[in-house]
């Protein structure tokens, strides 16, 4: 049974837009498979759609062999957004709680978790700050250690570390490798970097504009665990380079304003 | 103006009339004050629970606001009658309902949409969401409104009183002070009816600090 089956899923929005046509993809259980393409291609749609947070115009999405508006009623899925989206007025060890309480967790069940979450995201200590006293990095870590704390066997992510520098998404990075492979989650991730959906995943979706479909995908054959000296190696530039000409070759197609059938082929 | 240290005097020879003339201005203020943000609370949550009721009534309250309350004072007084203090009840919670509702309103509604969707995203209800997100969201704007009625409920309960009360209250006592020329006395009920604001704002003030201490503006309060 695949983690996430979506089967011919289109979306249209009321304005006219249609964000995503035909769209075909699974994920298999324990996979890191991120989404890239440029700007306005429909990866937070796809994203929403899969978390049921909006509705397919055509298609259906399926997550763990369960529709998508049944698996999101059970829990099956954590999502992390580009804003950490803390609420202010918790603390971090109640943000990360929130989920256990609309869970019913009672409450020396919920301190327990909260205390190994925030080992698993290193931020030990600052349980009773407030969000806006933490930096970003660490603001997308509280992020993520709620989205793990009820043990959703999936986790969506749309560009979690997109407003970090450089320095802080490279620490993060390894520090997500880490955490999946703890955790044997299966990892659905939005980004616009080549080189982090490459040091990431298992494999890479590239997404064309126009309407936003799939143009094609690479798979990473990349040893795990990966570190930093994965990223000098010669194979991960192979491969940085095979998501770069596929993405042009898309943005091309594009431009020639050809047959959508031939972008299908290329599926 | 009379000089500052003849109405201190005046302040000072009078106080305990003007005290207990302070205190049953304030019992009215305060009267006012809780019906009024009680109400302007409540439509809120009404109006942020119920879009549709929201922009059938909003037009309504907006008007309502914009009729001064000049013209209300002689009308609540004909209602309720001239000595009964829930006349200038009324008056200071017509005054109060209007910001405690819009800013409560605003803090309802002004929530991220991803704090929306993340919620959805736990199959939360709308109980959980009011609970949980909207309520606290709101709680800084709310508190805005408060504190902006506690001065307002005064200056309602007095002028109130200014359109005819018992001769207990302070409005009346600055009122037939200044038609008798008696301005330093006039002054004096004044600086009372101020202090009166001040420590009512002061106090909704240190209320809102303990219940928001949460929110970024409270900063200086997390030095550690
Ligand atoms: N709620 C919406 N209403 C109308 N159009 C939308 C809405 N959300 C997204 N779109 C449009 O759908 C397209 C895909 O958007 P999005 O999924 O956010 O792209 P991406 O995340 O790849 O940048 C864009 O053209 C965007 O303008
Ligand atoms: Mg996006």
């Amino acid at each position: 049974m695949s983690a996430v089956s979506i089967k011919g899923v289109s979306k249209q929005f009321e304005a006219g837009v249609t964000a995503l046509q035909g769209i075909d993809l699974d994920v298999e259980p324990g996979e890191f498979v991120s989404l890239i393409g440029p700007s306005g291609c429909g990866k937070s749609t796809l994203l929403r759609i899969i978390g049921d947070l909006t509705k397919p115009t055509a298609g259906t999405v399926q997550v763990n062999g369960k529709p998508a508006d049944r698996a999101r009623r059970d829990h099956e899925y954590g999502i992390v957004f580009q804003d950490a989206v803390l609420y202010d007025w918790r603390t971090v060890s109640k943000n990360i709680s929130l989920p256990l309480e609309l869970l019913h967790w009672n409450r020396s069940r919920r301190n327990a978790r909260i205390k190994d979450m925030l080992e698993l995201v290193e931020l030990t200590g600052f349980e009773s700050h407030h969000p806006w006293q933490l930096s970003g990095g660490m603001q997308q870590r509280v992020s993520i250690a709620r989205a793990l704390s009820f043990s959703p066997s999936l986790l969506l992510m749309d560009e979690p570390f997109g407003a970090l520098d450089e320095m802080t998404r490279e620490r993060l990075n390894a520090e997500l490798l880490r955490i999946w492979q703890e955790t044997g989650s299966t990892v659905v991730f939005v980004t616009h970097s080549i080189s982090e959906a490459v040091f990431l995943s298992t494999r890479v979706v590239v997404m064309s504009v126009r309407p936003g479909q799939i143009a094609g995908l690479v798979d990473v054959d990349l040893e795990q665990p990966r570190t930093n000296a994965t990223r000098e190696s010669p194979r991960f530039f192979e491969l940085v380079t095979q998501v770069r000409e596929q993405l042009a070759a898309a943005g091309a197609r594009l431009g020639e304003t050809q047959e959508p059938a031939l972008v299908e082929d290329q599926v | 103006m009379p000089k500052p240290t003849a109405i201190a005097q005046a302040f000072w020879d009078q106080k305990s009339a003007l005290w207990s003339q302070g205190i049953y201005t304030f019992k009215e203020a305060l009267g006012g004050y809780a019906l009024g943000c009680s109400l302007g609370i409540f439509v809120a949550l009404l109006f942020a629970a119920w879009r549709p009721l929201s922009s059938a009534f909003m037009p309504y309250a907006v008007a309502a606001n914009a009729i001064p309350i000049i013209a209300f004072a002689p009308i609540m007084n004909n209602w309720f009658g001239l000595l009964n203090p829930f006349s200038k009840m009324a008056i200071a919670a017509v005054l109060c309902f209007f910001p405690v509702m819009i800013n409560t309103l605003r803090g309802l509604t002004s929530v991220h949409p991803s704090s929306i969707e993340l919620m959805q995203s736990y199959a939360a209800g709308r109980v959980s969401l009011f609970r949980r997100v909207r309520i606290p969201n709101a709680l800084p704007h709310m508190f805005t409104g408060l504190k902006v009625a506690t001065v307002l409920s005064m200056i309602g309960a007095i002028v109130g009183e200014y359109f005819g009360g018992p001769t207990e209250a302070l409005g009346v006592k600055i009122l037939n002070d200044s038609s008798y020329g008696n301005f330093t006395d006039a002054w004096a009920g004044i600086v009372m009816a101020s202090l009166l604001g001040i420590v009512f704002y002061a106090v909704v003030a240190l209320a809102e600090r303990l219940t928001t201490s949460w929110h970024p503006s409270a900063r200086a309060f997390h030095t550690e």
